[in-house]
């Protein structure tokens, strides 16, 4: 007891010296001479940190970036898209010297980053999406994002070699486009191996609504489905609650194993790692950064989990087989004929759209095998 | 003439003379009581937080002087905190407001939605054809109309049916985002919206610009008027009278005639209002359309602002600052101390038992209350 007291006593010493310096103001005169030498990025978050999911992802990358020279990262979790967003850009700027700022949530785009940018235009702003467009948005924006949906046609093939009931099941948020594509991709995974398995689909409404979450995936299992994925901010609940039910699960944003190691299959994971430390290292060469950069797995902006030990040999052929068509280049997750749920043609036949194809931004359907609406 | 020494009118002005800053003292003592509670509260929440960041291992020290830079240290910092407060003041109002009446509603933040929602539908068909003021008004007159009846249901609920209205107001707030997520991603989508369902944008032309000289938008006047004018409404006006004495005993208020069930939907109507109004200065000031952006929280919030204002809208004025430099502190406590988002909340959440706890320390010292001044027998507790 005398220890911990002791050891929080010299804790508090030395935090309290450095506070007690930090705050006198000539600290300032350092800061500023050091910012020659130092980059300093600001990373703000949606959610918390360690959500298991897009904000636990994009943590993961701004983390990979304090391991390099001359960076010094600000982070700040939970910052709703409000005017909450434009005050955190401008006291990272103001306070902390923030000279390039990574706002990683969707709707931090417009108004926010977009007001801020024309506020203070000498900072760089990148802003995880594609919303960005060349003529329309200020020079010191831009965007990045990643094909993800070819990570769900990978869990998709290994769901199909896992399921038994040929019926597998998706939690998804809102029906927008980038969900859209990968509850399809997830199918068209699936009924690239077996094309009687059926996707049930259930939307929460929300980004991140753990109830409706467990109610969805208890729901999926009770109507049959025995594997799992799911399109939400966090996992985690879905994953957990799949698990727990005996299903199995493929992940998404980030790394769920340590979840559920006995039923995890595998996931499609943001590598925004190297997407990040690519911006550091123009930033510190003096390039201009990019102001619109996407890419998938060949190019090192998604990544798949392991393959956990529910996973077949010959479902890790068959999944290693198309990784590696499509880290060659060329494959097409979305070729025709391909019809939607309604019976209507939405590919016609002999069409194959590359993964950067302007028609897939648009996506508003839900392919054939899919049970589920969109509205 | 002789003056007789003993003449009652002589001797009454002799001590009127000598006590003359009685009144002055005793008025201060009765309006100090309430704030020299609530700021021991405030210190004693902090000490006691100091505590729970020692075994963190974490120094208080830099804790309160982050706090103070990032939230009150510099012109940037409290318009930080300024901004951040301007829509805590119209929803903690809507909680303010219906506690006069003893009610304790919590589902503001569906009125935030709705009311900002409204405010959207409504400007939509006149961009382009009405003058800006008046799209403006219309639209404050829908947030507030919206709002309005949105929580007025809860009130009129309670009153007619025996519905609690705590719960039933917090239900209707789950009701109200799922209709603004249905309006949204239905019939106002803009199409252009592709992954974030949204309406379509108000012109920049149309926007609530901010405060000149100041980088806080006009959402903080139009709360702090709000606050000003709920004041009056509750303090000065006979509306207000009434439905103070329904607050403090419905029978009472019944047995003495007046409207209880009037007063309940009106001052609901009232407080729901203010809420849809926080809608629609979150569209008009700060989103430009509305979407799911606007389930920021601020209705829960509110709550907390409200039940440190103890639900007197001018206190509701400096609480709501608080609470924004404290907001506004807090993202710069998770950079500069690597502390999780979670650390504020909990700072929020002990300053709010702490002063809750508080209140059973009215009336306990003679010293707020000069009627208590001369008399010997008084015994503290004794209240």
């Amino acid at each position: 007891m005398t220890k911990l007291l002791s050891m929080n006593r010299r804790n508090f010493l030395q935090t309290s010296a450095a506070g007690a310096l930090a705050g006198l103001a000539p600290g300032l005169v350092a800061n500023r001479a050091f910012a020659q030498a130092a980059l300093t990025v600001g990373f703000i978050y949606v959610g918390p940190k360690d959500d298991y999911g897009y904000n636990q992802a994009h943590a993961e990358g701004a983390a990979a970036l304090k391991a390099m020279a001359g960076v010094t990262v600000v982070e700040e979790e939970n910052v709703p898209e409000t005017v909450d967003v434009q005050k955190t850009m401008e006291s990272m700027i103001n306070l902390d010297g923030a000279k390039l700022i990574f706002p990683t949530s969707f709707g931090y785009f417009d108004p926010h980053m977009l007001a801020m940018a024309a506020k203070y235009p000498d900072i760089q702003f990148r802003h995880c999406g594609g919303l960005w467009q060349k003529d329309k948005h200020p020079t010191n924006t831009g965007s990045y994002f990643g094909y993800i949906f070819q990570g769900q046609y990978l869990n998709g093939i290994t769901a199909a070699y896992t399921t038994k009931s040929k019926k597998i099941g998706f939690v998804a948020a809102k029906p927008i486009p980038q969900v859209l594509q990968n509850i399809n991709a997830f199918l068209l995974g699936a009924r690239s191996v077996d094309p009687a398995i059926t996707c049930q689909v259930i939307f929460t409404g929300e980004w991140s609504l753990a109830v409706k979450e467990a109610e969805a995936t208890n729901a999926l299992v009770d109507q049959g489905a025995d594997v799992i994925t799911c399109h939400v901010d966090s996992p985690k609940v879905v994953v957990q609650t799949a698990a727990g039910r005996g299903a199995f699960v493929c992940g998404y944003h980030a790394n769920q194993s340590p979840l559920a190691a006995e039923k995890y299959l595998t996931g499609a994971e943001w590598a925004w790692g190297n997407v990040y430390s690519t911006f550091i290292k123009e930033a510190q060469a003096g390039q201009a950064l990019p102001n619109f950069v996407r890419g998938g797995l060949k190019d090192g902006f998604v990544k798949m989990s392991a393959l956990g030990p529910g996973v077949s040999d010959t479902a890790r052929k068959a999944f290693e087989a198309t990784k590696a068509q499509m880290m060659a280049g060329g494959f097409s997750v979305f070729k025709g004929p391909l019809k939607d749920n309604k019976g209507k043609q939405v590919i016609d036949g002999g069409k194959a759209y590359a993964e950067d194809a302007i028609e897939l931004e648009s996506m508003d359907y839900l392919v054939e095998g899919v049970v589920g609406s969109t509205a | 003439m002789t003056v007789k020494v003993d003449d009652p009118a002589i001797s009454l002005s002799a001590t009127r003379r000598r006590t003359s800053l009685r009144p002055l003292l005793g008025w201060l003592a009765r309006r100090a009581e309430p704030v020299v509670i609530t700021l021991g509260g405030i210190f004693a929440g902090l000490a006691l937080f100091s505590l729970f960041l020692l075994t963190l291992g974490k120094s208080p020290l830099v804790l309160y002087q982050l706090m103070y830079t990032g939230g009150f240290g510099s012109w940037f910092s409290v318009q930080n905190s300024l901004s951040r407060a301007a829509p805590l003041l119209l929803t903690a109002l809507c909680v303010a407001l219906p506690a006069r009446l003893g009610l304790v509603i919590i589902g503001g933040e569906g009125a935030v939605v709705l009311g900002g929602v409204a405010a959207a539908a409504i400007a939509l068909p006149l961009v382009g054809t009405a003058p800006v003021l008046i799209v403006l008004v219309l639209m404050a007159v829908a947030g507030f109309v919206v709002g309005g009846i949105w929580i007025s249901l809860a009130g009129l609920l309670r009153h007619y049916r025996g519905v609690n209205e705590t719960i039933s107001s917090l239900l209707l707030a789950y009701i109200a985002i799922a209709l603004m997520n249905q309006f949204v991603e239905g019939p106002l989508r803009d199409p252009a919206s592709l992954n974030k369902p949204s309406t379509k944008p108000l012109p920049a032309g149309y926007m609530l610009g901010n405060i000149p000289g100041m980088e806080v938008h006009w959402g903080l006047v139009i709360g702090i008027v709000a606050c000003i004018l709920s004041w009056v409404l509750i303090e000065m006006t006979s509306f207000g009278f009434a439905a103070r004495i329904a607050g403090g005993n419905v029978r009472a208020a019944q047995i003495q005639g007046l409207p209880v069930g009037k007063l309940i939907g009106g001052l609901t109507a009232i407080a729901g209002g203010f809420a849809g109004l926080a809608g629609m200065v979150e569209v008009a000031a700060v989103q430009g359309s509305a979407n799911a952006s606007l389930a920021a929280g601020y209705g829960y919030t509110g709550i907390l602002v409200a039940f440190l204002a103890r639900h007197n809208p001018l206190a509701i004025i400096p609480v709501a600052f608080f609470l924004g430099g404290i907001a506004a502190a807090g993202g710069l406590i998770q950079r500069r101390m690597g502390l999780p988002d979670a650390t504020v909340l909990v700072l929020q959440g002990t300053l709010f038992i702490v002063i809750l706890f508080c209140e059973t320390f009215y009336g306990r010292f003679r010293i707020f209350n000069p009627d208590l001044w001369d008399t010997g027998d008084f015994k503290m507790g004794e209240a």
